[in-house]
C-alpha cells in the first residue's frame, strides 16, 4: 500500500518493521520526527524508547543495548553526530551492530538547520578516533531511505559493525509516496557473543570491550576488522547510473543533489550533450568501479555536492588522474538549482551556456 | 571438612593488577560475595569503567561490558532496558562518575534506572598517575594540584551521594568506607541491600565506597587507611542518604 510519508517517519517505521525495538535519542532539527515517532510506536510493539540527556549518552545507551544483543537505533543531525563520535568509535572497537541515522544540516558549528552534505568526510573516514570504517547509505528518495534502513540492520548484524544512513535534511523532511516493503531478512548468525547473563557453561563469558592493552593484540584486532572491511567493500557497494552508455561527460552526485542533477542532465541530453550520472548509494564503500567503467567514453567528470567539495576527493581517487574532475557545490544549507547544474554541465563541453 | 572461607564464584580466576594496599580488591570481593549470596550470578551483567577498574571485565565472573570514560550509567541503561529482569551493575571511580560522567550518573539516577552503581571514591585519579579528582580534598596534593587543591584555583570537592539523594529516582544511596574491618562489614551489608533493592525493582541504587590509593597518595597501605579515616570522613560523612523503605 502506497502512502504519503515524511522521510523521518518512514525511516522510523522501516526500522520497526525490520525488528528494531530499542531507540535512544536526543532532539535536534531536522530529525526530530524520528524520536517522536519512535516514542509513540515502540511501546506498541513491546519496545523501548528513551530520550537521553545528550547525544553522548544516547550513543552509549545504544552501545549497552547492542552489547546486550538487541536491534537498536539512534538518530541525530550533524552537531549531534559529532557528539556521538566517541561512542561510535567504541561501538566499532567492541564489534557491535547498530544503525545511526544522520539527517545532515549545514555546518560547521551550529551552522544552519537546512539540508547539507558536509558530513561526508566525517561519515566515510570514521569520524571518531582510531582506524575504522562503517557502511554509509545515502538515500535519494523516501522510498530508498526505507529500503536502505531495513538493509542497514542486516548489514550491521552480519559484519558486527555500525551502519549509518545519511540523508541530507531534505530526505528527512519531505513527504513522498512510499510503499513499506515487506522486510526480507538475510540469513544471520545468532548473537552468541552478546551479554545476556551467563550460566558458566552454554557459551564463553561475554566481554564487550575495545581495550587491547598489548599493542600486538590491538594490531591483530584492527587487522581482523580490516579483513571485515575488505569483505564489505567486495559485497556491499551500491550505486546507480543513468545515461552512462555513451556519456562523454559524467556527473557524480548523491542523495537529493543527484535527483536535481538528473533533471539538469535530461535537459542537457535534450540539447544533444552526451552526459550521464553516477549516483553512489553507499558512500563507503565508494563505487570506484562505476568510474572505471565510465572511462572508455568519458572526457570529463563533474562532482556536485551540498558541500565545499568532499566526495570530489573520492571521485578523483577513483578516476586517478585519467580525466579532469571538476566540482560544483553549494554549502551551509543552500540547495543547488537545476539551472546552476545545467550551466556547469555546459561549461564542461566548452560550449557557451 | 567444612569449608569456612573460599573465593566467591563471582570472581574469575585472574590475578588482580591493583597496587598493594589498594582497597579495590576488598570492594571487588564484597560485590562478588553479595551477588553470590543473592544467587543472581547467572543473571548479572556488569559494566566496567575507564580508570583503575578498567580491567574489572576480567575479574568479575559474569557477562561484562567495558564502557567509555564516564558513560557506564548510560551503557547500563541500554543493557537494563533490554534485559529488565537481569541484575545490572556499574563499577566506577570518582573521575569517571563525578567528573566526566556527571551527566550520565545524574540522569540515570533521576530516571530511576534499576541498576546498582558501585562508586569508588579515593579522591584521586589512580590509573593516570595521581591527578586531581573532582573529590580531591582542599589542600590535598596531586600531580595537577602540586601545591594542594585550592578553592580559588581548583574549585571545591563534590559530594555525589548527597547530591543524588535529592533526586526522586534513587531508591537507595549509602556512603560506606573500607578503612577498617567494621566498616568493611558494613559496606558488604550496604552493597547487598542495594542489589536486593534493584532486583525488587525499587529504583536506582548507589553505594559510594571511600577507598585508599597508597601509591598516588604517597603513603604506606596502613598510613593510607589512617589518612582516609582522618581526612576523608570529615568531608564525606558515612551513612544512608536515601532509602525509600526507611
Amino acid at each position: 500500500m502506497r502512502q504519503m510519508m515524511k522521510g523521518n517517519e518512514a525511516i522510523a517505521e522501516a526500522a520497526v518493521q525490520a525488528g528494531c525495538r530499542y531507540f535512544f535519542g536526543y532532539p535536534i532539527t531536522p530529525q526530530n520526527e524520528i524520536p517522536e515517532y519512535m516514542s509513540k510506536r515502540l511501546p506498541e510493539v513491546g519496545g523501548v524508547f528513551v530520550q537521553a540527556e545528550s547525544e553522548v549518552s544516547a550513543i552509549n545507551m545504544v552501545y549497552g543495548a547492542a552489547g546486550a544483543g538487541a536491534r537498536v537505533m539512534t538518530s541525530s543531525s550533524s552537531p549531534g553526530i559529532s557528539l556521538k563520535q566517541e561512542g561510535i568509535s567504541y561501538i566499532v572497537g567492541a564489534q557491535l551492530p547498530c544503525v545511526i541515522v544522520n539527517m545532515v544540516r549545514g555546518g560547521p558549528g551550529l551552522g544552519s538547520i537546512q539540508p547539507a552534505q558536509s558530513d561526508y568526510y566525517q561519515s566515510t573516514r570514521g569520524g571518531g578516533h582510531g582506524d575504522y570504517r562503517m557502511v554509509v547509505y545515502a538515500p535519494a528518495s523516501v522510498q530508498e531511505a526505507v529500503e536502505l534502513t531495513q538493509l542497514a540492520f542486516d548489514v550491521a548484524d552480519q559484519y558486527r559493525n555500525p551502519v549509518m544512513v545519511m540523508g541530507d535534511g531534505v530526505i528527512g523532511q519531505m513527504m513522498e509516496p512510499v510503499e513499506m516493503p515487506e522486510y526480507q531478512p538475510r540469513a544471520l548468525k545468532a548473537k552468541d557473543w552478546a551479554a545476556t547473563g551467563w550460566d558458566g557453561k552454554s557459551r564463553d563469558r561475554a566481554v564487550i570491550n575495545s581495550l587491547y592493552i598489548e599493542p600486538d593484540r590491538c594490531e591483530a584486532h584492527n587487522l581482523m576488522l580490516k579483513a571485515r572491511y575488505d569483505e564489505i567493500e567486495k559485497n556491499e557497494c551500491m550505486y546507480e547510473t543513468d545515461y552512462m552508455d555513451d556519456a562523454e561527460y559524467v556527473v557524480a552526485a548523491y542523495g537529493t543533489t543527484a535527483r536535481i542533477a538528473l533533471t539538469a542532465i535530461r535537459q542537457a541530453r535534450a540539447e544533444g550533450i552526451k552526459v550521464g550520472l553516477i549516483r553512489p548509494i553507499t558512500l563507503w564503500p565508494f563505487p570506484n568501479k562505476a568510474f572505471e567503467d565510465a572511462l572508455p567514453t568519458a572526457k570529463k567528470f563533474l562532482t556536485v555536492e551540498m558541500s565545499m567539495g568532499q566526495m570530489v576527493d573520492d571521485v578523483r581517487l577513483a578516476v586517478n588522474g585519467a580525466r579532469p574532475v571538476e566540482f560544483y557545490g553549494r554549502t551551509g544549507g543552500v540547495i543547488p538549482g537545476v539551472s546552476e547544474i545545467y550551466r556547469e554541465i555546459v561549461k564542461l563541453t566548452g560550449r557557451e551556456g | 571438612m567444612a569449608i569456612v572461607f573460599e573465593k566467591p564464584k563471582m570472581l574469575a580466576e585472574k590475578q588482580l593488577h591493583y597496587c598493594p594496599g589498594c582497597t579495590h580488591g576488598i570492594l571487588h570481593r564484597l560485590v562478588a560475595e553479595a551477588i553470590d549470596e543473592l544467587g543472581v550470578g547467572e543473571k548479572t551483567i556488569g559494566v566496567a569503567p575507564v580508570g583503575c577498574a578498567v580491567f574489572a571485565y576480567d575479574y568479575f565472573n559474569c557477562d561484562m561490558l567495558q564502557a567509555a570514560h564516564g558513560r557506564a550509567p548510560a551503557v547500563a541503561t541500554g543493557v537494563k532496558r533490554v534485559h529488565p529482569n537481569n541484575c545490572v551493575f556499574t563499577y566506577q571511580g570518582d573521575g569517571d562518575l563525578a567528573s566526566i560522567g556527571a551527566a550520565e550518573i545524574v540522569h540515570a539516577a533521576t530516571r530511576g534506572e534499576k541498576i546498582t552503581v558501585i562508586f569508588v571514591n579515593n579522591a584521586i585519579y589512580g590509573m593516570t598517575g595521581g591527578q586531581m579528582a573532582p573529590t580531591t580534598l582542599i589542600g590535598q596534593k596531586s600531580t595537577t594540584s602540586p601545591l594542594g587543591r585550592s578553592k580559588e584555583v581548583n574549585g571545591n570537592p563534590i559530594r555525589m551521594s548527597e547530591m543524588l539523594s535529592t533526586l526522586d529516582g534513587p531508591a537507595y544511596i549509602e556512603r560506606v568506607s573500607l578503612h577498617d574491618v567494621k566498616n568493611v562489614m558494613n559496606a558488604k551489608k550496604a552493597i547487598k541491600k542495594a542489589f536486593e533493592y534493584q532486583m525488587a525493582g525499587k529504583g536506582f541504587t548507589m553505594i559510594e565506597a571511600l577507598s585508599t590509593c597508597p601509591t598516588n597518595w604517597g603513603l604506606t597501605p596502613v598510613e593510607a587507611l589512617k589518612w582516609l579515616e582522618n581526612n576523608m570522613l570529615p568531608q564525606y560523612p558515612l551513612g544512608v542518604f536515601k532509602d525509600i523503605d526507611a
